[in-house]
Formats: structure tokens, sequence, C-alpha cells
């Protein structure tokens, strides 16, 4: 059974449609055993790749794939990253449900179009960023 | 989540991850994670809610201005 009801998938093709500019990569990391939510985490990347030709899922084993998981140092699963002209570095550990769903949509459009929506005055103060910064925003289902 | 992801757009030095607790109860223990939304930035930097933009953006400049763990005295 589809997660994305059809009225919706109809909405989000429409927008996606419309704003979408260069192509996006979801790149998913999952593994068979052991990982209660990896089917459904899967199901979702591949419903979301079906809205718009300009999105293409590429789906690596946790386990097996050892470059891709060094390469976007992937520590656990399932994972999602999206990728556009080049890795941002936006990952999404477990299912992005309810409003994290939203936010998944809306990253996807950023990342295609290059740009996001942050404040000038924010924009110009993270230019002064020289170390590394690793953000963890931890959520629960909505 | 939008703003931790547009931060990650914006510099290649930053990047963002959405976790869902519930999938990871070791980090929940491990960050003790009572309420939702919680960021960690680097380590060092915690807090709990949504905040604005310029708050947001404060905690994350903090973070980057601590040096990393394991150069402190």
């Amino acid at each position: 059974m589809p997660l994305l009801k059809d009225k919706d998938r109809d909405l989000l093709k429409d927008k996606l449609a419309k704003e979408l500019a260069s192509p996006v990569k979801l790149v998913f990391f999952t593994q068979e055993l052991e990982c209660e939510t990896c089917h459904i985490a899967g199901q979702l990347a591949q419903e979301v790749a079906a809205l718009s030709d300009k999105i293409e899922l590429v789906t690596y084993n946790f386990v097996v794939d050892k470059e891709p998981v060094a390469k976007y140092k992937i520590d656990k699963i399932p994972a999602l990253v999206i990728e556009g002209d080049k890795d941002y570095g936006i990952r999404y550990y477990g299912m992005p449900s309810g409003y994290e769903f939203t936010s998944l949509i809306e990253d996807i459009v950023d990342v295609s179009r290059q740009s996001n929506r942050l404040s000038p005055k924010t924009k110009e103060a993270l230019q002064k960023v020289t170390n590394p910064v690793h953000i963890q925003v931890f959520v629960t289902p909505t | 989540m939008r703003l931790a992801h547009q931060m990650a757009m914006e510099h290649d030095l930053i990047t963002a991850d959405m976790v869902e607790v519930q999938e990871f109860p070791f980090l929940a223990q491990k960050y003790n994670i009572y309420g939702v939304p919680k960021t960690v930035v680097n380590e060092t930097v915690h807090f709990e809610g949504a905040v604005p933009e310029a708050v947001f953006l404060g905690k994350v400049l903090q973070a980057a201005e601590a040096k990393p763990e394991g150069e402190k005295k």
C-alpha cells in the first residue's frame, strides 16, 4: 500500500514540476536485517523519487557498500542524503514523517534550486564559520 | 529542522542531520533527550525547542567558535 495518498501525490507532483530546477539525487542507505524502519523509509524514498523525473534514487546496503558509507559518512540507518550539484551535508536518519516530510520536500526544492531561505544577515554571519559544525536535530514522528 | 539543513546548504563546513529519536534510542540516552525538538551542535551546545533563526544562528556560531573536543586543556 502506498504511503502517500493519491491526492497528496498529485499535489506534490505539481509543486515539484513547478519548483524543481536541477536534478536531485536521493542517496538511501539501508539493510535487510535488524532495521525495523528501513523498509518503510525505503518505500517513502521510492515514492518521493517517483514524484519527479528530476529526482533520482540510489540505494546502498549499509553493510556491504562500504565505499559510499564512508564517502557520505553514514553511521546509522535508515539514512537519506539529499544531494544536488554537490553533497551539502543534509541527512535524514530515520523515517521523515509528518512535519519532517514537509522539510524533506522543501529541502529537495532548495537543493535543486541551489538556494535557501535564510535571511541575508544569517548568511553573512555564517561566513565567519571556519571550524566544522555538525548539527543534530532530534525529532519524533508528528 | 529546516534551519539546520539550510545552514548546511549555505556553508561547506556545516552538516546537519535530522534524527528520528525513537528509532535510535541509544542517542536519546547519550544526549539526555526528554523533549523534542532537541538540537545538539558539535557535542558542545545543546538546546531544546524550536527557536527563531537568529537564536539558532547564535548557537551555531557559539559551537563553531568553541575548540573541538580533544583540544581543550
